[in-house]
């Protein structure tokens, strides 16, 4: 198959950025949409022109590496499904493709594709663990966990961290994120005890590095190639409630 | 040379306990003083460095990707092994310890691998702590699964994502140690050069892979947790920016390449679709506790859609020819086993490389939905690569390069043969011998970070003076300026074969020759290709852009640059292993039946191969290996 692409370039932070025209030709619709990227790109070192910076790494879907905006989706069209993983087959030959790095205030453009998501970790840093030191900890099944709550903290564990929740959202709020973190720690008995402490701080995390507050789109659930649910935004504002100064 | 592991004498099961206590400490006033460097922060790298900074120590961690959460350590799907005994099935410490060494085809240090034992309970007790939501049963106690080589459930896991969930909990700790200031951390980075000063490591060179700059660190101690390089095959199934890059460049500065020939070939990959493929995907070997491998019995049935081939015209091969472990049977023998049909002419899908890995009996047996629950996203993850239902009909799978047994020698201490290196995880040799067991990766990254390296680095740093050599010296100067010569000469050959084109040539050359049977004849052919490849790469090389910034054409042509030079040594290396065993099988030493045969009498021994400069031949080092505990046999699994 035959796609005409338009991708975002931009030679640095600094730099204004414009689209730019290419032509992808004799694409397999077996390819994978970086795959189809990679050949695009050999053709461009072949004519001279610097290929398209774009971020990857296991393309398995696992990493959270990649990630752009396909045609307005993060990730594009298929439904839970990385850039690594979403294969040609679900392009039709002739289809025009618009590519774009994600868009938030939080993530600065590196270069094209690239951006800068250590605002995510950020998050992270701000308390999204159990303080637990290597060592001496408790004896694995000293502790038991209903099946039910662990498949709970399971679901919210899922996230990639790929930021296209962030990138879906009008906001640019990374409420679906953190709240996939909080609410899996305060959901097991490792974790509840810093509960209030945890939920607190990433919040406070969450706006300090610049992402916006969670007005109910749900865009995030949507974008989400984990298929993390909202619900954990509503447990996150449990836990905020209940962490707040009685 | 004869080299020596300084592994512990006495009985096995006292040996770390000893050890440790036998280790010199540092007291925690002094340990703010000392400054190490951890390139990496997969499992072992993450785990290493979030403990140390614990411990107090002044940690500086590398990585290449965006973030110390992306490490391909993530990717791992099935599970970890631990000695728990949970399930009442005769598991114990020394039974991990035997199946292990039997595993790696008695071509592992025993010392290394009962402490790897040993410590894999604790590692279970520390991802519980750390919130790790592994499977429960509805008693709310862990669930267990098996895997190839075992005969008994100690396999944790987390759905198909066990890597995922605990390279994340290393990747919290690692993140509450930067929040606590013990641990700076240096993302998009990349590892150019390990400097080494009067003999000793005393820091690295690297670049920054948003700006281009080359810039040196010095520390007291060097860590490398840098993982594997079977990239070199270039479809494999690694990240795409895994490389032997920080490795080699060790190695090129004195450190040793352990049985670089000792790769590991995973049964049950997604066989490849065409030439446009950038990379390959596993299925979790876990898949093999309720799939069955078959082929069909008549070559002539092959193009038949597999449910027109009735159950009596199709051949389980793993089920009778090894009846006791069946789809069980470990990796290096069931991929081998799945080349076998292929050989035969009786493989499917197209070109004829690839088996059936069916689940029609289990499904019928537990029900779908079961087998939904257990693998639902490695039957997803199927359907988006191939276009095909996996409940509805049986996956086409087909062995691919995904693990290195081999990697940098290191002794008992996980140092390497230059002092003040560490090595780590993946990339150094120690435990998995000839063949790596499933669901020991993710334990043996752990182990080394949490509890290893924390007790042997001390002992170290017990006999340095803190801060003796800083990047003041002229060699971290020096060693700047190679790395900036070596990025001018390569963006300056402005030739007209694109990096990828060589790396997919040399690929080629290793997979054919050096893959999964090797000769003689094909590895005297390979020791031919590669340094005509390599000459033609540095004539011919076209790295578009500059270094003033993001450039990842760059960031490639260094990486297979060094593997362009990393494959001639492990070509060497199996050249000179006149023996088959594990995931290294010559042609000219097998059964009449085809399995593997070692040579004991020859070969008990681990390679480790110093560089001595382009062109010249590498020198083998050997380093002996005892059995003690268990008694040396044929590996069978019959």
């Amino acid at each position: 198959m035959n796609l005409t692409l338009y991708v975002w370039r931009q030679n640095g932070p600094e730099d204004k950025g414009k689209l730019e025209q290419y032509e992808a030709k004799n694409v397999s619709p077996d390819s994978s949409f970086l795959e189809m990227l990679d050949e695009v790109n050999q053709g461009l070192i072949e004519t001279g022109i610097e290929p398209i910076e774009f971020d990857n790494d296991c393309r398995e879907g696992i990493c959270g590496t990649c990630g752009c905006v396909v045609n307005g989706q993060p990730h594009g069209p298929q439904e839970k499904t990385t850039a690594c993983q979403l294969h040609m087959r679900q392009f039709s030959d002739g289809d025009t493709i618009t590519l774009e790095p994600w868009r938030a205030s939080a993530f600065p453009v590196v270069k094209d594709l690239v951006v800068d998501r250590s605002a995510m970790d950020r998050i992270i840093e701000s308390g999204g663990y159990t303080s637990a030191y290597t060592g001496e900890v408790g004896e694995a099944n000293q502790t038991l966990i209903p099946k039910p709550l662990a498949e709970y903290a399971m679901d919210a564990a899922e996230c990639i961290g790929c930021g296209a929740c962030i990138a879906a959202c009008p906001n640019g709020s990374a409420m679906l994120f953190t709240s996939a973190k909080v609410a899996q720690l305060a959901s097991l008995p490792q974790g509840k005890i810093e509960a209030a402490e945890r939920v607190q701080n990433m919040t406070a995390a969450m706006l300090e590095n610049g992402f916006g507050n969670c007005t109910n789109h749900y865009e995030c659930e949507a974008a989400c190639p984990k298929g993390v649910s909202v619900k954990f935004i509503a447990k996150l504002n449990r836990e905020y409630i209940k962490a707040l100064p009685k | 040379m004869i080299l020596d592991g300084k592994c512990p004498t006495g009985p096995i099961e006292k040996t770390w306990d000893q050890h440790r206590f036998d280790l010199k400490l540092i007291n925690p006033a002094n340990k703010r003083k000392f400054k190490i460097i951890m390139v990496g922060t997969g499992l072992a790298g993450g785990a290493g460095a979030a403990s140390l900074g614990e411990l107090g120590y002044n940690v500086e961690a590398y990585c290449y990707q965006d973030s110390s959460r992306r490490a391909h350590s993530i990717a791992a799907q099935g599970g970890i092994n631990a000695a728990k005994n949970y399930h009442n099935d005769g598991d114990s410490v020394f039974r991990l310890f035997y199946d292990t060494i039997k595993g790696g085809d008695f071509r592992a240090r025993e010392a290394d691998v009962w402490r790897l034992a040993q410590v894999s309970n604790n590692i279970i007790d520390q991802c519980v702590a750390q919130g790790v939501p592994f499977a429960r049963e509805y008693s709310g106690l862990l669930s267990n699964r098996s895997f190839g080589g075992a005969q008994v459930s100690r396999t944790f896991y987390a759905r198909g994502q066990t890597g995922q969930q605990l390279l994340l909990g290393a990747y919290q700790a690692l993140a509450r140690q930067v929040k606590a200031g013990t641990v700076k951390l240096k993302a998009r980075t990349e590892m150019l050069d390990l400097v080494v000063v009067d003999g000793v490591a005393k820091g690295i060179t690297y670049r920054d892979l948003c700006t281009g700059e080359v810039k040196s660190s010095w520390a007291d101690a060097v860590v490398l947790a840098t993982g594997g390089y079977v990239n070199v095959f270039y479809l494999s199934t690694n990240a795409m920016g895994c490389s032997v890059t920080a490795a080699w460049k060790a190695s090129k500065k004195g450190a040793y390449m352990a049985n670089p020939c000792y790769t590991q070939i995973h049964p049950t990959c997604i066989p490849q679709s065409g030439e446009h493929q950038s990379k390959l995907t596993l299925m979790s070997e876990s898949l093999r506790n309720d799939g069955r491998c078959w082929v069909p019995k008549r070559k002539e049935d092959c193009e038949k859609p597999a449910s027109e081939i009735p159950e009596e015209d199709r051949d389980y091969y793993l089920e009778r020819k090894y009846p006791s472990f069946g789809n069980l049977a470990p990796r290096d023998i069931a991929s081998r086993a799945a080349k076998e049909q292929c050989d035969d002419g009786r493989g499917v899908g197209p070109g004829k490389r690839g088996v059936y890995l069916d689940f029609e009996e289990s499904i019928g047996r537990v029900g779908e939905d079961t087998i939904r629950e257990r693998y639902g996203n490695l039957f997803d993850m199927y359907e988006k690569i191939t276009d095909e239902d996996a409940y509805k009909q049986p996956m086409r799978i087909y062995p691919a390069p995904h693990y290195s047994m081999g990697g940098l020698w290191v002794d008992y201490n996980c140092m390497s043969n230059v002092p003040g290196l560490f090595v780590l995880g993946e990339a150094n040799f120690s435990v998995h011998g000839a063949n790596r067991l499933g669901a020991s990766a993710l334990m043996q990254g752990l182990a080394d970070g949490y509890f290893v390296i924390p007790y042997t680095i001390g002992d170290y740093l017990a006999g340095v003076k803190p801060g003796e050599v800083t990047d003041e010296h002229p060699e971290f100067a020096k060693s700047r300026e190679e790395a900036v010569a070596r990025i001018d000469k390569l963006l300056s050959i402005k030739g007209k074969r694109s990096v990828s084109s060589f790396h997919r040539e040399l690929g080629k050359i290793m997979w054919d020759n050096v893959g999964m049977a090797r000769s003689k004849e094909s590895l005297t052919s390979a020791l031919q290709a590669i340094p005509a490849l390599r000459e033609e790469f540095w004539q011919n090389v076209k790295v578009t852009g500059d270094n003033s910034g993001r450039n990842s054409q760059l960031e490639d042509a260094g990486r297979v640059a060094d593997f362009l030079e990393f494959a001639e040594i492990m070509t060497t290396d199996a050249l000179h292993r006149e023996e088959s065993c594990g995931g290294h099988f010559r042609v000219e030493h097998q059964t009449d039946d085809g399995e593997a045969m070692r040579d004991d009498e020859n070969f008990t021994y681990v390679a480790a191969w110093e560089y001595k400069g382009e062109g010249k031949a590498p020198e083998l080092h050997k380093e002996p290996l005892k059995f003690e505990n268990v008694k040396l046999a044929v590996r069978s699994y019959k």
